[in-house]
């Protein structure tokens, strides 16, 4: 009997549970494509370290550590890596860059990718440099050419198009160059207060039990704070990231799905509703409340059986695309494999969500009175609205919504947050589509031509999914409008930076010795001196009495080990400069000396990290030399602007003797003054470097711009959905249009008006839906932009304008391809209906 | 064409492809029906009298013959032409009122005069529903509405734009006796105040009855033309 109910609307029917088939999509080919990544990571975890082990330090290994090292055994390579200018004189450029001075044959495992291919093995013997890709290309530079690298000319003999632990171009403010180790002495730029790291790589005969070997390293090596990294350690924190971005893309999939399954649930309902004079002569033939339910309840699982399994080969294809739109992300090769659990989970979800969604609309079967067979009268949905049963369904969604959720994110709390979070987000959307249906329908000018009063009429006909259709178009308007405008905030805030008299370069590493120079450089230039900075390095040795190595063994202590461990690199002066400003405590100018105990100022968020108040004491070892130091005060730092900011502040009189280096901050009024002071003091003081807002603003926009194209395919997803769901919804209330047409022509209306009038009902539609998805994301960045980064807020209107278009013209090119045939139905099916 | 003549039949005939072979509905019908006079089809289902309803307003196409509507020859005009011609001069009223669902009372009443792009049609919409007894229910919808209130509704659009020609079809078909009799009433008073010539197709005797005129159909051919000169005032 279902089968033979559903003959007539077979292609009708089908077309409902299309809405479901990209969220299965979505959800197949992430799931799919997460247990290839896996697969990956595990495959080529060995190629992500690029060693068996790997040992780190911020400082020279010392003779314990060396002696150590040299007991491990194995294939060693060394590697010193820090920031240095690399100064191309074919085209004059400068450019910060992460130089990595390596000895030995790391990596052991992958290779260094290179044009010409195989340089990554040639380049230490033959003395050149292999030079990152995008940066050959940003200065015109070709293999052959010279990169200069403090005092020493490299011929550059490759170029970089992989490396095993790096991610995509563009992606780095500081792009990659691999010189020999045994020439960095020649290059002279690793000097006192340069910010180094030592590593050294090992690779082991097979066999070896590298996790017994690093546990016992750990012992062994304690105090001095050197970092271990395993192929399992880099594969676990790997792993970890990619997948949160395997998590959030499965939830963005999901949110495809739901969408879907509201679409399916609305359906349904209008299909029930059409359907009422047929169930009610069921009825009356004998036909029990419990059989002609399930002849729909059939009905929609096995359409939803059928959209999950188009769902799932459409997913299935997907997948095969996502290495490529992820590829900036991804550190590893990631091939495809079809994965039967991705596909068995997106039937079963597919299935369970169309069902449960299709509940909905058909438990209002069971309330369906035979007396509808003889007598057709309006019957209200209030009794369906109070049936208990309605809520128990809609109890099962949330709960099957929340496990979904939890199964994501692997914690209850982060899965109920998730579903709350959706639920606020689609009640927000619901309650502005609502509202702005309200407004229309209140202050629409009553003035205005017939044509627009009657098109926006349609929206409200009976059997409308507008507000459903308001809800899918608006969602993914939505997402993609609100990361446009955050996109757009953290732009801003950079570029902010560049207005006016604000400081747009940072030169740093600059020794004692070269300040004055350099300073006059810079005046002679016609530039200003913002700023010039002393930086003195030194590390906690104790907090309240505690040594710090006994706070980061306690397992009791919330203090992240990094905040203990790391080396700070803290300033000296006698007033606030205006990125800070004190929350608690004094603020204190100058020490003189002898003071037993210094006051210092700390910054608002190390200081929660370190669990500091005002008053509190801590003892820091500068460069060997113990200081008692107390907290003074506590500051809040705009770390927004391009300008030396701290952790800790000291006050003058103290460190002004300590051993220490120089930032100098200035202003350039363009990118080529800027270039021509760069190369100036790159020439005159080689281990100086620069940092240049433009190319931070570069980087920023570079990641974000990867970032929001991930989020842009995953959105799309939404929006096509929505159209699926309009296709359906146009499909479902086709009859009605065509009654609507048939009627005006015989009232004597054109053809060209019934196409008017239709074509002002979806740009009415695709306007108001459109409209639900910007203002919210509009009110959502807002409140990012005036909460979260505390950031001026102003709204681009042009792209804001070109997303309601796209919307506004794919809804009306829609609905226009699927009313075809409407406007030109021949008036005189108006007399045939009424027989 | 007599000038005394709205509506003018000539030999009007309509086949439609039925499978294999030809289905005629129509059999060379002629009549003429005079300016503010009152006209009954009636006939046994399926014996042509919708066709010929539809043929006569301008709806479809005849397969051989003419008609003829204030002058106008309707088989030499494109569908746009017609839509035009009906707006100008014809009035509707149906078994199943054919209300917009999404439009209140008052707004049903204004489409034909706003199709025409009139402005300030208001008033007038306002007094016809005055007439037809539904003043207080003006801003109502379809839905909340009774059947014999959505056919008064039907009937004030039907005379808003001064039809020349009325064509009503079955409008009591749908209503129970008492209300049946309330619009029975109503349409012969607004037709005889507006001078308007009413075509009343049905199968019920007693409305045709009220007409001047009745057309009697059979098998797609007039078998029977009588006219009830009393009646007809």
């Amino acid at each position: 009997m279902a089968w033979r109910d559903s003959r007539a609307h077979r292609s009708r029917l089908l077309l409902f549970m299309a809405s479901i088939i990209l969220g299965i999509a979505a959800l197949v080919a992430i799931t799919s494509f997460g247990e290839s990544l896996e697969r990956a990571v595990d495959d080529q975890a060995r190629t992500l370290l690029g060693a068996d082990l790997e040992l780190r330090s911020a400082e020279p290994f010392s003779t314990l550590a060396e002696s150590v090292i040299d007991s491990l055994g194995g294939a060693q390579s060394r590697e010193i890596a820090f920031a240095s200018m690399a100064y191309f004189p074919k085209s004059g450029g400068t450019r910060l860059a992460q130089v990595r001075a390596l000895s030995g044959e790391f990596p052991y495992y992958g290779e260094l990718e290179t044009i010409p291919s195989g340089q990554g093995a040639r380049y230490q013997a033959a003395g050149g440099a292999l030079v990152d890709q995008g940066l050959m290309r940003q200065f015109g530079v070709a293999v052959g050419d010279s990169v200069k690298l403090g005092t020493y000319m490299f011929p550059v003999v490759g170029e970089l198009t992989k490396v095993p632990d790096q991610a995509g171009a563009g992606m780095t403010i500081a792009p990659r160059i691999y010189i020999p180790l045994n020439l960095l002495e020649q290059t002279g730029l690793v000097r006192f207060g340069s910010r180094v790291s030592y590593r050294v790589f090992f690779k082991f005969e097979p066999g070896r039990e590298v996790a017994n070997l690093a546990e016992q390293l750990e012992n062994r090596l304690r105090g001095q704070r050197i970092r271990i990294e395993t192929v399992e350690s880099r594969k676990e924190t790997f792993g970890a990231v990619m997948k949160n971005l395997y998590r959030f893309l499965n939830l963005v999939a999901f949110i495809a799905l739901l969408l879907g399954s509201i679409g399916v649930a609305s359906s349904i309902h209008v299909y029930i509703k059409q359907k009422l004079a047929s169930i009610a002569v069921l009825r009356c033939v004998g036909a029990q409340i419990r059989q002609t339910f399930y002849i729909y309840l059939i009905q929609a699982g096995v359409l939803g059986l059928i959209g999950s399994l188009a769902g799932a080969a459409l997913g299935t294809l997907i997948q095969t695309f996502l290495p490529r739109v992820l590829d900036d992300f991804l550190l590893v090769e990631v091939d495809f494999i079809l994965s039967g659990t991705a596909l068995l989970k997106g039937l079963s979800t597919g299935l369970v969500m169309t069902l449960l969604f299709a509940l909905l609309p058909l438990i209002a079967i069971r309330k369906v009175s035979p007396l509808l067979a003889i007598r057709a009268s309006y019957e209200s949905d209030a009794a369906t609205r109070r049936d208990p049963l309605r809520w128990v369904i809609y109890g099962i969604i949330a709960v099957v919504v929340v496990v979904f959720a939890v199964s994501q994110t692997r914690e209850w709390l982060y899965g109920i947050a998730f579903a709350a979070g959706l639920a606020i987000a689609f009640g927000l959307l619901a309650g502005m589509a609502k509202l702005l249906i309200w407004l229309v329908q209140r202050f629409f000018p009553r003035s205005w031509s017939y044509p627009w009063r009657q098109s926006l009429a349609n929206l409200y006909r009976p059997n409308n999914q507008t507000l459903v259709l308001m809800l899918a178009l608006g969602l993914g308007t939505f997402l993609i409008t609100n990361l446009f405008l955050i996109q757009d905030i953290l732009l801003r805030q950079v570029a902010a930076s560049d207005s006016g008299n604000q400081p747009n370069l940072i030169f740093f590493d600059i020794q004692v010795d070269q300040n004055e120079a350099l300073g006059q450089l810079v005046h002679s230039k016609g530039l200003p001196v913002y700023q010039n900075v002393p930086i003195v390095t030194l590390r906690l040795k104790s907090i309240r009495g505690r040594e710090v190595e006994a706070i980061r063994d306690d397992s009791t202590s919330s203090i992240p080990s990094w905040a203990l461990m790391r080396e700070y690199r803290v300033t000296y002066r006698d007033t606030l400069i205006n990125t800070e400003a004190i929350t608690a405590g004094t603020w204190v100018p100058e020490m003189p000396p002898p003071a037993d105990t210094v006051l210092i100022s700390l910054e608002s968020g190390i200081a929660e990290e370190l669990q500091l108040g005002v008053g509190d004491d801590l003892v820091v070892d500068v460069q060997g030399v113990p200081l008692n130091a107390r907290v003074g005060s506590i500051r809040r730092v705009n770390w927004q602007r391009v300008q030396p900011n701290f952790f800790i502040v000291f006050p003058k009189g103290v460190l002004e003797e300590a051993p220490q280096i120089r930032v100098l901050v200035t202003r350039t009024q363009s990118a080529e003054s800027s270039a021509t002071l760069q190369q100036a003091v790159v020439e005159a003081f080689p281990n100086v470097s620069a940092i240049d807002l433009t190319l931070v603003l570069r980087t920023v926009e570079s990641i974000l711009n990867k970032i929001a194209f991930v989020i842009r395919f995953m959105a799309l997803f939404s929006i096509l959905t929505g159209l699926i769901v309009l296709v359906a919804a146009v499909v479902t209330t086709r009859f009605q249009r065509i009654q609507e047409s048939v009627l005006l022509r015989t009232l004597g209306a054109r053809r060209e008006l019934i196409r008017r009038i239709l074509a002002q009902e979806y740009l009415y539609l695709g306007l108001l839906a459109s409209l639900t998805g910007v203002l919210l994301a509009v009110a959502s960045a807002w409140a990012l932009a005036r909460f979260a980064f505390q950031a001026s807020f102003q709204i681009a209107w042009l792209p804001l304008l070109s997303i309601v278009l796209l919307v506004v013209g794919l809804t009306v090119l829609l609905g226009m391809l699927n009313s075809r045939g409407i406007a030109t139905r021949p008036p005189l099916e108006i007399l045939r209906a009424e027989g | 064409m007599d000038i005394a003549s709205v509506l003018k039949v000539e030999n009007l005939t309509k086949r439609y492809r039925s499978g294999e072979r030809d289905l005629t509905v129509l059999d060379h019908v002629s009549f003429e029906v005079e300016t503010g006079t009152t006209c009954a089809i009636v006939g046994p289902s399926g014996s042509g009298k919708t066709t010929l309803l539809g043929l006569c307003a301008g709806l479809d196409r005849s397969s051989e013959g003419a008609v003829f509507l204030n002058g106008v020859n309707l088989n030499e005009l494109d569908e746009d032409a017609r839509s035009r011609v009906r707006n100008q001069y014809v009035g509707f009223v149906f078994q199943n009122f054919q209300l917009i669902p999404t439009l209140t009372a008052l707004e049903n009443v204004m489409v034909p005069l706003e199709l025409r792009g009139e402005r300030g049609v208001q008033p007038r919409a306002e007094e016809l529903l005055k007439r037809v007894g539904l003043g207080d229910r003006m801003d109502h919808y379809p839905v909340q509405l009774s059947g014999g209130e959505q056919q008064r509704v039907s009937l004030a659009r039907a005379f808003i734009n001064r039809p020349k020609i009325l064509f009503a079809d079955e409008p009591t078909g749908n209503l129970d006796a008492e209300t049946s009799e309330k619009i029975t009433e109503l349409i012969f008073d607004l037709n005889r105040a507006a001078g308007t010539t009413l075509v009343l197709v049905t199968h019920d005797l007693d409305l045709a009855g009220y007409t001047g005129r009745i057309i009697r159909l059979k098998g797609g051919k007039v078998v029977a033309d009588e006219r009830v000169e009393m009646l007809d005032a």
